[in-house]
């Protein structure tokens, strides 16, 4: 059933001129899963997380994130995700409180949610020692899980990771895998990239996109099985490599 | 010292204000080895690659390459190896073949004298001569670098985080590049934040708060691990990880892949303990460490 499904994406497209980006995927992401959206440099994922949270319009096709068509109701599904990137997330110039209080205000939480989820948040992290501190001093580690908390500071029903684990020590990781878990054991929807397959070995199911298309799509067991490889990595580079 | 050693750090120590990037830090690198410094973000990696290719002085302690000391003789040094920066640091609005060339005349050589042994990588560039090495992808810009680092017939290539941000074919071809020049007799020393890259060295330093922790072969790392280690599978990971925490005989439990890998129990403990707790379709069964679980430990402890 469609409506319970945190993602379901059906033939959905992607022209820019004779160049087609995103090329008919169908796949759907069930409330709570881990879904690790895999695939080699421009092979499409980023302009298929685009259309999945409303910032480009697919050319054919279509999708619903939380419930909401990604073309017709745009805002609402902006609404109903959060989104983290390796790249972009927090101000480095504010400081840890300024930050959830300024991402707080852009969601339109009211003051008194602002007030308890930054509290909240802090606790959470054990990050009140550096609450008011600049985010530029801050270990890239605590940077991670408080851009992850941002991103969830709205409670969306599903949040988008963009290569969010890169560069830090298997620990911290390890920690920030642990944080999917627990918010996708509540029952938030994670979608994440990654360009490490072992990561995706972390995830309930993945896709691996080649050219536009989504070339494997399942349980990292089964899929390994299914194509005869010790590895994700593996069956990556051979799927990618005999495009 | 042996005399095929290529690079000797001897107790190297480096603060900035406060913080201290490096710590009492030796080792060796024998001549045509490849060498791999394996770490996270702010592990002291940086520094001691800037330090050795003679960017940076040392506060204490000294280094030799080839047998020249990296304070004193960095002249007659800096012709002789190749540093490829973590920062991709080639201009980005000269072409391809400008930027080649523009290297190789800062070392006083032309691309044609130097094809030889550039040709395994260059082969893969020439296609994109005239493109702006601003507009290749990642794996092509570190290809280029990688290139402008060898084009004046280095005798010991520093590669800092090559693959980081690289997708997964893309790294794999640069390793496999690696290994080619390995091949040639080149020594070469890479560092990077992936345990999974450790493998494709022939020995490797765990490195993290400016302290190695541990140097030698993959293997021999992986093997150091002193304690049994179980892999657990199954469908509720979080809760599982939680309820194996509340057991008073597990040391460690942390996610690893598909897996839970738990140390200070057996396996049909961990089995037992969670059947009994209704995760009914948990299984666990004895598994060989990695180098990922080796750098846990030490770095837990």
């Amino acid at each position: 059933m469609t409506a319970e499904l945190a993602i379901d994406a059906r033939e959905l497209t992607r022209q820019f001129g004779a160049f087609t980006a995103v090329d008919r995927i169908t796949f759907d992401v069930k409330p709570g899963e881990v879904f690790g959206f895999l695939g080699a440099n421009g092979a499409g994922k980023t302009t298929a997380i685009r259309m999945l949270t409303g910032l480009l319009a697919p050319s054919s096709g279509q999708a619903t994130v939380a419930g909401h068509d990604v073309q017709r109701a745009s805002e609402r599904v902006k609404q109903n995700i959060g989104y983290m990137s390796q790249r972009f997330s927090l101000y480095e110039d504010l400081t840890v409180r300024e930050n959830i209080q300024l991402y707080g205000g852009i969601y339109d939480l009211t003051d008194r949610q602002i007030e308890e989820r930054t509290a909240r948040t802090l606790a959470r992290l054990q990050l009140e020692h550096a609450a008011d501190e600049y985010v530029r001093s801050v270990p890239l580690g605590w940077r991670q899980k408080l851009a992850f908390s941002v991103a969830l500071l709205h409670e969306p029903r599903v949040v988008f990771l963009d290569e969010p684990t890169s560069g830090v020590d298997p620990i911290t990781r390890r920690q920030f895998w642990e944080s999917i878990y627990e918010a996708a054991s509540a029952g938030t929807t994670v979608l994440v990239t990654t360009h490490y397959m072992d990561e995706a070995e972390y995830c309930d199911r993945i896709s691996i996109m080649v050219a536009g298309r989504i070339a494997a799509l399942g349980r990292p067991s089964e899929l390994k099985q299914q194509f005869n490889v010790p590895s994700i990595d593996e069956l990556f580079v051979r799927l990618t490599r005999d495009m | 010292m042996s005399t095929s050693d290529a690079v000797v750090v001897e107790r190297i120590a480096k603060r900035f204000g406060s913080t201290t990037a490096l710590s009492d830090v030796s080792f060796s690198v024998r001549a045509g080895e490849l060498f791999g410094f394996v770490g996270p973000d702010g592990g002291g990696k940086t520094t001691l690659f800037r330090i050795l290719v003679t960017l940076m002085l040392p506060d204490s302690g000294r280094a030799t390459v080839l047998g020249r000391d990296v304070v004193r003789d960095l002249w007659a040094l800096r012709q002789r190896i190749g540093y490829m920066p973590g920062r991709f640091s080639l201009y980005p609005d000269l072409s391809v073949l400008e930027n080649l060339r523009f290297f190789a005349s800062v070392f006083g050589t032309t691309i044609d004298r130097e094809r030889e042994r550039i040709d395994p990588i260059y082969r893969q560039l020439e296609a994109f001569n005239d493109r702006r090495a601003g507009a290749l992808s990642g794996g092509m810009k570190q290809k280029l670098a990688l290139c402008c680092a060898l084009v004046h017939r280095p005798e010991i290539l520093f590669l800092d985080e090559p693959t980081t941000g690289v997708d997964a074919v893309s790294r794999r071809e640069f390793w496999d590049l690696l290994a080619t020049l390995k091949q040639s007799g080149l020594t070469a020393i890479v560092s990077t934040p992936y345990m999974d890259e450790a493998h494709r060295c022939d020995r490797v330093a765990l490195i993290e708060r400016g302290r190695l922790l541990v140097t030698d072969t993959p293997q021999r790392i992986a093997d150091s691990f002193d304690r049994p280690l179980v892999a657990v599978r199954v469908d509720a990971r979080y809760r599982a990880l939680q309820a194996l925490r509340e057991s008073p005989k597990v040391e460690h439990v942390y996610p690893f892949g598909e897996t839970l890998h738990v140390t200070g129990a057996d396996p049909a403990y961990v089995r037992q303990w969670l059947t009994t707790r209704g995760f009914a379709d948990a299984t666990a069964e004895s598994a060989p460490a990695t180098i990922e679980d080796v750098f846990i430990a030490r770095m837990g402890a």
